[in-house]
């Protein structure tokens, strides 16, 4: 099964500011750690959201609104995809991120779906209503 | 099982690997190590649910293991001084095995564990030996969990993996890594074994053990432990390029009812594109340690071809034809052969693919294997050849241990009497 780990935003993050150092270390050693248990799927910082936009769904309309955004604790600064055997081994593993910010705050872990979390019909449905255009025609 | 105990069961995967490893060094005996580190576990399951999982559960499951160590070698110490036939009799020996100790459990584990998997993967084994010893050492999976795997019971399992450690005992099995060209066929052993492993867990069909499956993701996990260790080596990444890529199309390859679906066939929106730019990450890896490629490393750039592709008509052809081709001139095989015709018609016609097909009619090694006659009575119909067609897919159908297969057979064959 596959966990994301979501690092939440903080206000150094969303004003760009990059991590310190020993912080940017003690990620790469964490990683290093994830890597040679094999499970490291993939890694990600983001952008503060300065730079990201949303669509706004309004009636039957959609509209762009940019960054950045006010509700820093709720957005996301990055993320971790790992590949464990259990929800107890992803917890093992979240235990043992380093505190991505200079303060208190949060790392969030959530389960990725699999295509066995549907019944065949409902996901080969589900997956081609996330296609978007016509590239199986 | 509690909370603390499933817990516990996570640490023990995490660090198992690691521990045996280190142990190793000191022990020089895998099942001597192992025993310390199960003991280290005992105590862990003792303790842990009264005062909690320790900050570092790594470190201190470690100093577990090595207080069981050191507890044995004064006991042995002790029955020493009563019993002078066992061995390791003189105090300075003692003290240099506690030494060693010490100097095994600060030092980094990497190249530990690369010794354990060479071990567990030691040519000396049957391959079936390796396998399940490489899964319970490095997996850190259970008898059971293996036994179900692969559709043995328990005790065929433990008794396997009982005999492979007390083979490499008697055989006194060097502990350290071998070199120059033993190296080679020493680490080929260890792809070898991975991709086994692999495989075993992709010919999983829909009702089996869910077990089963999981053997493709322990192989890939353990074939990206390895690469980690062994950065230089083109061929691993090569394994795990191959890997990641298959593993890309475990949910595409097979309808709602279980119904196997080719290759070609696939929904391509099914693929999962985290592994497959994961699996061309490792190629690229391999193509710049080594542009010639190992065969592992043709396999998956030929693999990558199909995952390149956004649409099975966007397919390069020509390319798989000339990897093909290049596999085939390294080393013989009629297997690699029928793809290679399959892979040239693909690109120049049935024809071509049928030339090619011809030369191996009469293959003794051949003799059984219902994809030859499948594969030139699918270039004959191409060619209209219906007659010759028809009796090349009955042949096959005879041929085929799969039912669904069997039953595609036949079908193709009325088909072609009707047309």
């Amino acid at each position: 099964m596959r966990f994301m780990i979501i690092v939440k935003a903080s206000k150094d993050s969303e004003a760009g500011v990059m991590p310190e150092e020993s912080l940017l270390s003690a990620m790469a050693d964490y990683h290093a750690e994830l890597a040679k248990a094999g499970i490291l799927l993939d890694a990600n910082g983001l952008h503060p959201t300065a730079q990201g936009f949303r669509i706004k769904y309004e009636g039957g309309k959609r509209r762009v609104v940019d960054g950045p955004f006010s509700e820093t604790k709720e957005l996301i600064a990055g993320y971790t995809i790992i590949q464990v055997k259990s929800r107890e081994e992803a917890l093992e593993w979240a235990r043992r991120f380093p505190n991505p910010h200079n303060e208190d705050g949060e790392i969030e872990i959530r389960q990725l779906f699999e295509l066995e979390d549907f019944t065949p019909g409902e996901a080969i449905e589900r997956f081609r209503a996330m296609e978007v255009g016509g590239a199986r025609n | 099982m509690s909370d603390t105990h499933r817990a516990i069961d996570a640490v023990w995967r995490i660090e198992q690997a690691k521990l045996i490893a280190s142990l190793t060094r000191f022990t020089r005996d895998i099942g001597q190590a192992e025993e310390l580190a199960q003991e280290a576990l005992l105590t862990a399951l003792e303790q842990w649910p009264k005062s909690g999982i320790p900050e570092k559960p790594g470190a201190w499951l470690m100093t577990a293991a090595k207080n069981r160590a050191i507890d044995k070698i004064r006991k042995a110490k002790l029955a020493d001084s009563k019993h002078a036939e066992i061995g390791r009799s003189r105090d300075a020996e003692q003290e240099e095995a506690l030494e060693a100790l010490d100097a095994a459990l600060d030092d980094t584990i990497g190249d530990d564990l690369l010794r354990l998997i060479f071990i567990s993967c030691h040519p000396v084994l049957s391959t079936e030996a390796r396998t399940a010893l490489t899964l319970r050492l490095i997996g850190g999976l259970t008898t059971e969990e293996i036994a179900r795997a692969f559709l043995q019971t328990e005790t065929t399992i433990a008794q396997r993996i009982v005999r492979a450690k007390r083979t490499l005992a008697e055989k006194q099995v060097a502990y350290e890594l071998p070199r120059g060209a033993e190296l080679l066929a020493r680490r080929d052993s260890v792809l070898m074994v991975l991709y086994l492993i692999f495989n075993e867990g992709y010919a999983a069909t829909q009702g089996d053990d869910w077990m089963r499956p999981q053997l493709c993701e322990e192989a890939l996990r353990l074939g990206r432990i390895l690469a980690g260790l062994m950065p230089e080596e083109s061929e691993v990444h090569g394994l795990v390029a191959l890997m990641e890529i298959q593993a890309s199309r475990l949910n595409a390859r097979s309808g709602p009812d279980g119904e196997p679906i080719l290759l070609l066939d696939q929904d391509r929106a099914l693929w999962d594109q985290l592994l497959i730019r994961r699996g061309l990450a490792a190629l690229a890896r391999a193509e710049a340690l080594d542009p010639e490629l190992g065969r592992y490393g043709l396999q998956a750039a030929i693999v990558a071809c199909h995952a390149r592709a956004a649409k099975a008509s966007d397919t390069d052809w020509g390319r798989i034809a000339a990897l093909y081709d290049i596999m085939a001139a390294r080393e013989a095989s009629p297997v690699v052969e029928l793809n290679r015709a399959v892979a040239h018609s693909m690109r120049s016609g049935p024809q071509a693919g049928l030339d090619l097909v011809d030369a191996l009619v009469g293959e003794e090694t051949l003799k059984n294997y219902h994809l030859l006659p499948s594969v030139r009575g699918d270039f004959l119909m191409k060619l209209g050849r219906h007659a010759e067609a028809e009796a090349e897919f009955r042949h096959a159908a005879a041929l085929t241990q799969n039912a669904r297969e069997r039953s595609l057979l036949l079908r193709r064959a009325d088909a072609c009497r009707h047309s």
